[in-house]
């Protein structure tokens, strides 16, 4: 176990650094003018990869909260479909406030209405015996269908989170525009990652959360509240994948869409697993990810004429197949995940 | 259930609800709609179901129907000349021929990788709704894309095949009026096939049982693998059949819009249907109903028709999680105990 | 968490069986406990006290609720009805953490230690030391030091292990640190000794009288008999839910406590007359396997089982049993070396083609996650795996008359209690559905049936049964090859006995010529 998380954090840390090695080459080196590579390690593509993989960061957090605590989660795209959905609800109501304000309600009403549906998914599974895919399907289904129902495609939100530049930092060449000169939810994003991280291997909730993942009656037996820290976990995971979902509202696009989401929940939770449900693993799988729908809109934009626009489009859903089929027995799901924690059965 | 989200809504509920009636047997031609609605519910119900029975969970019923749509027009706009007994059966043959296609390809990824099929059939979902739609791709004048080999080019810009032959197109069965064709039919027949399948064959019994406990199967000397991948195939093939029909008895047509209505329905069904063909059969009459009301209710009513999916999703829920109803039927005869002893408090 | 010196805590020193009645407390009374499970009375009125500084063996075989009745006390299952006192006072237990706030630890009889994490970790789980937040395991390092040391040496163990490494003997120690770290002074065990070899149940037993003597009251569950009378100051015997009966060791005999067990006199031995081995059945030669990490399971092991005889084949887990059985029966490669099969080359056969050419009876370690699928009805399973061959199939339509005849024919020959043949598995008790699996495997004409635990888990007149058939099966000439961790199932049944250790095989040699003492130092590795 340790040897694989080590070796998808290694995975995350050697890709960010290529790609930053190629920023700085196409910044500094003289064959920076060479169209291909201007288009695989531009500024551009790059801080859209950072953009497309901010969403899939978020939800494959909230599906590792989840998950780590044993509870299957398929249901992040409808996590982030429910918070994407919430944010346009709140912003759009408030278009008349000043935008500060209104993006700070759009905020929290994605946190709570992504904190809802994990609720929700916990609530099914442990309390109502609904098989756990199942419930996470229901999930998706219920966000579809409500956000179907209640969408107006009349109305626009108006405005969205920009940049808060770090100060400093964001004057350093390449990594300042790349990483300190973004919008918050960004940095709560990569903050996420290091936080959720270092909770999860040395505080009392992270060794607890671990034990209830891989052997929830041992963690009873020895005192630990079982079913409160698995409501707790889907509930904070539900609220980070809303915010996922959120975030493509109040910050990428500032508009809503049915159908926004595209699978992003489903590569989130491909992230999770190529990332061995760790969350610097899950950082690296989701910076590949959105490095992938990166190169497929440069793609796109460079119109190449060899490939129609199709093609290209697939490229991130096949480089997500090929990750998680790339995978073989080198990663490990957490020991109890999928199967509900019953006390009283026997043995 | 739905009377009270509807209530909530501010609408008329009794309205909605004999709007919804009206619209799915109020006329001959309602039922007609309701039943040309049933046929694609039933075949990827199956599809889910069957691979549900072999312990898989196919989320890729939609990719499955496009990629069957496609192989059956693909046959359908050819071959002018054949006899109809030849040129139907060809072209649904060549249907759940892609579809089976389509569905191997997580079953295989599954056993030969371990990638899990909840990503892998979402992924393909995408990568199948833009290849059918590069197929019928009109071309576009701002690149030099070229189009589709399936556009149709008197369509003009419109992305769009050809008509199916006549030879290759299911007939209608009380004349062209009704527009109910024989699909229906062999909806039926399949769910028949699916019983028969599972419950007087070697293979089905084989496939039941790695579904039930990968391992009993294993060590009864059960090919584990080659039944996972059959399973995915004949999953695939169903979802196929359910494209093939759509295209040869309704639209005569493929155009990449029609893909729409299948997706997670047939989960819901399968669900629903408690895998077994007769409930899934009803499970889809029923979501027929729904659905070939839910424009007609729209339209008396005002309610949105996209609330019918949130009401299929809620029968969902009540129907996998019997607890759940159980909890409410307490919670709701708990209240009026209360409000019958409430006034006796009173005096 | 403190764990000062436990005869303190609770105003004791050095309190011992003997002098009890000068101590006319219980610190734990149970009274009137009842459980229902859906459809079973799993404990019935159940009165039982407790004692500081006595070790109380709850005795009763399989089924009869004694691990039931311990996961009430320990608060993992609330009563039916009836009631629990620790100390005098009402124990309101929701859940373990209650018990365990009251004093009372339990090791179950499947240790409850979480694989992947490390001793010290699951040692301190849910009792953990933090600093601003942050756990502290350094601090948790030293309370565990310290407690061990107390020990002096019975309770060493090395923190930083992680628990998937450590044999057996090792997690039980795990365990009952982990107990006495939450200050327990009431310390369940549940049937500890399985995974032992008798040195090291010695070695459990010197520790437990030593706890006892500091004032921790045991409670200490087997269907032992031999054991209970090593160990016990008092023993209470359970039989299908109900305590019929106390007694001490001093006052009671094997067979007294058996009958009073049972509710009859079964037959501690097993009828058995000196076998005529024939030609060799099975041949192993130099066969190695590996487990799916890569490590060596079995490592280079030859032997033949003859016609006519069982081979008995001892070891505790995790020895290599496992995968050896699992490469006999082609679920699991073959790194090197041959398997002959009635003269055929079977080492690199699948389970499909062993199973085909009708060459093995196998009767899985865990007949729930390999012998039968619960959700099927008897007869299904009856068939599981002879699905695939006439007279169940033709053309590849099942035969569903032929497959009735035959679940109605080995019901009633395997003595197979159900209510009906379509009734789903999962709703018979342990001993149905393991002789539904023992009867499935022991078909005519078999040349060889490997039997690995063949009685784990069911009740004595279960056991006795399979233990008759299997005696049959060699009788009619079968070769069995016969796994099983408990020895007296192996000294009772074996022609000749071998121990599997570390994954080699050693010992080799006719039962008469083994004892179980020599088999305890086979089973730790010393060759005597």
């Amino acid at each position: 176990m340790a040897v694989v998380t080590q070796s998808t954090a290694r995975f995350a840390a050697g890709l960010s650094l290529l790609l930053l090695a190629g920023a700085f080459l196409v910044e500094y080196a003289p064959f920076a003018d060479i169209q291909p590579i201007r288009m695989l390690f531009g500024e551009n593509v790059l801080n859209f990869a950072l953009r497309a993989a901010v969403p899939l960061i978020l939800g494959a957090l909230g599906g590792i909260l989840c998950e780590r605590s044993g509870i299957v989660n398929i249901g992040i795209e409808g996590m982030m479909l429910a918070g994407a959905f919430a944010a346009f609800v709140a912003k759009n109501a408030t278009n008349h406030w000043a935008l500060g304000p209104s993006l700070l309600l759009g905020t929290c009403a994605t946190l709570l209405t992504g904190a809802a549906m994990g609720l929700l998914h916990a609530l099914f599974c442990l309390r109502f015996g609904m098989d756990q895919i199942i419930s996470g399907a229901s999930l998706i289904l219920l966000s579809m269908g409500i956000s179907a129902t209640f969408f107006d495609e009349n109305t626009v939100a108006v405005g969205k989170l920009a940049p808060w530049p770090v100060p400093l930092l964001s004057a350093w060449p390449v990594i300042g525009p790349l990483l300190f000169h973004k919008p918050p939810i960004t940095y709560v994003a990569l903050l996420a990652v290091a936080v959720v991280g270092f909770a999860l291997a040395h505080t009392r909730w992270g060794l607890r959360t671990r034990a209830i993942g891989e052997h929830p009656r041992a963690a009873d037996t020895a005192g630990v509240a079982v079913l409160r820290l698995q409501y707790l976990n889907t509930t904070l995971g539900g609220a980070l994948a809303g915010l996922g979902g959120g975030y493509l509202v109040l910050e990428a696009v500032g508009q809503f869409q049915e159908g926004m989401i595209a699978g992003r929940g489903f590569i989130a939770l491909a992230a999770v697993i190529f990332g061995n449900w760790h969350p610097v693993g899950a950082l690296g799988a989701s910076l590949l990810f959105g490095y992938a729908q990166a190169v497929h809109n440069e793609l796109l934009l460079a119109q190449a004429p060899f490939l129609p626009r199709h093609f290209v489009s697939m490229i991130p859903y096949v480089v997500t197949v090929i990750a998680v089929a790339g995978l073989a027995g080198r990663v490990r799901a957490p020991g109890s995940l999928g199967q509900p924690y019953l006390r009283e059965t026997e043995a | 259930m739905g009377a009270v989200l509807m209530a909530v809504l501010g609408h008329n509920p009794w309205e909605a609800f004999t709007g919804l009636v009206a619209g799915s047997a109020g006329t001959a031609h309602d039922l007609a709609t309701t039943v040309r609605k049933t046929s694609p519910f039933v075949l990827t119900g199956l599809s889910v179901a069957l691979a549900m029975k072999a312990g898989l969970f196919n989320i890729g019923a939609a990719g499955q129907f496009l990629m069957g749509s496609v192989g059956a027009v693909w046959v359908g706009i050819q071959f002018e000349g054949l006899p109809v007994w030849f040129h139907l059966p060809l072209a649904l043959a060549a249907g759940i021929g892609s579809g089976s296609a389509w569905g191997a390809i997580p079953g295989w990824l599954k056993v030969s990788t371990g990638a899990h099929e909840v990503i892998t059939t979402v992924m393909l979902n995408y990568v199948a709704a833009l290849f059918a739609g590069w197929t019928v791709f009109a071309g576009s004048t701002l690149s030099t894309t070229r189009p589709g080999p399936l556009w149709d080019p008197t369509a003009g810009p419109v992305s769009v095949s050809p008509d199916v032959l006549a030879s290759a197109r299911i007939p209608w069965i009380l004349g062209p009026s009704l527009r109910i064709h024989w699909g229906i039919a062999l909806a039926l027949l399949a769910a028949l096939l699916v019983w028969w399948l599972m419950e007087r064959t070697r293979i089905g019994f084989e496939l039941k049982t790695v579904g039930a406990k990968p391992l009993a199967a294993r060590y009864a000397g059960m090919r584990c693998g080659w039944t996972t991948v059959l399973a995915m195939t004949w999953a695939g093939g169903l979802a196929g059949l359910a494209g093939a029909i759509e295209t040869l008895g309704v639209h005569h047509k493929f155009a990449p819009e029609f893909g729409g209505g299948v997706g997670f329905e047939s989960i819901a069904i399968a669900l629903l249907g408690q895998g077994y063909p007769l409930g899934i059969v009803l499970a889809a009459l029923l979501f027929a109903v729904l659905d070939a009301g839910a424009s007609k209710m729209q339209f008396d009513s005002g309610v949105p028709s996209d609330i019918i999916q949130v009401i299929q999703t809620l029968i969902l829920i009540f129907a996998t999680a019997p607890a759940l109803a159980t909890w409410l039927l307490n919670r709701v005869s708990r209240t009026q105990r209360a409000a019958a002893a409430a006034p006796g408090l009173r005096a | 968490m403190n764990a000062a010196p436990l005869a303190e805590q609770i105003g004791l020193r050095h309190q011992s069986a003997g002098n009890r009645r000068n101590m006319p407390y219980p610190v734990l009374e149970v009274r009137g406990v009842t459980k229902h499970f859906p459809g079973v009375v799993a404990n019935r009125n159940i009165d039982l006290d407790l004692f500081p500084g006595e070790i109380l063996a709850v005795l009763g075989e399989n089924g009869a609720g004694k691990s039931t009745l311990m996961n009430i006390i320990c608060g993992l299952h609330p009563p039916t009805s009836g009631s629990i006192r620790v100390g005098g006072r009402r124990l309101e237990c929701r859940s373990p953490r209650d018990a365990i706030a009251a004093g009372i630890a339990m090791v179950h009889q499947h240790f409850q230690l979480v694989s992947s994490m490390t001793v010290l970790e699951n040692i301190v789980l849910g009792a953990e030391t933090t600093r601003r937040g942050i756990l502290d395991p350094a601090t948790d390092e030293r309370g565990v030091d310290e407690l061990c040391r107390r020990f002096g040496g019975q309770l060493d163990i090395n923190p930083q292990a992680v628990i998937d490494d450590l044999p057996m003997a090792m997690r039980l120690r795990v365990e009952i640190v982990k107990a006495l770290y939450r200050g327990a002074r009431i310390l369940i065990l549940d049937e500890p000794t399985a995974v032992l070899t008798p040195q090291e149940t010695g070695s459990l037993f010197q520790l437990l009288r030593g706890l006892r003597n500091q004032g921790t009251a045991i409670i200490f569950i087997t269907h032992k008999l031999r054991e209970v009378l090593d160990v016990a100051d008092r023993i209470a015997v359970l039989r299908q839910g109900e305590v019929v009966g106390h007694t001490r060791p001093g006052a009671t005999t094997e067979q007294a406590m058996a009958t009073m067990m049972v509710g009859r006199a079964p037959s501690l031995t097993v009828p058995k007359v000196p076998g005529v081995p024939g030609p060799p059945m099975l041949q192993v030669d130099n066969l190695t396997v590996h487990r799916n990490d890569g490590t060596t399971a079995v490592d280079r092991i030859s032997f033949e089982v003859h016609q006519g005889e069982i081979l008995g084949l001892a070891g505790g887990q995790d020895n290599g049993q496992t995968e050896l059985i699992g490469a006999l029966t082609g679920l699991r490669p073959v790194s090197s070396g041959t398997v002959r099969l009635n003269g055929h080359d079977t080492t690199h056969a699948s389970a499909r083609r062993i199973g085909r050419e009708g060459g093995t009876g196998h009767i899985p370690e865990d007949r729930h996650t390999h012998g039968m699928v619960e959700g099927f009805s008897v007869a299904q399973n009856l068939v599981l795996n002879l699905c695939n061959r006439p007279p169940f199939t033709r053309w590849g339509l099942l035969r569903l008359e032929a497959i009735r005849a035959h679940a109605r024919r080995k019901a009633a020959a395997f003595d197979i209690r159900a209510t009906s043949l379509e009734q789903p598995l999962g709703s018979l008790s342990a001993g149905n559905q393991q002789k539904l699996v023992v009867a499935r495997e022991m078909r005519d004409g078999l040349p060889l049936l490997i039997a690995s635990q063949p009685t784990r888990g069911v009740d004595v007149g279960s056991v006795e049964f399979i233990h008759h058939q299997i005696v049959q099966q060699r009788n009619a000439g079968q070769a069995v090859l016969l796994a099983s961790y408990d020895l007296d199932e192996i000294l009772a049944l074996a022609d000749r006995i071998a121990v599997m250790f570390k994954g080699r095989l050693i010992g080799l040699s006719p039962a008469a010529q083994v004892d179980r003492n020599r088999l305890g130092l086979l089973m730790a590795g010393i060759p005597a």
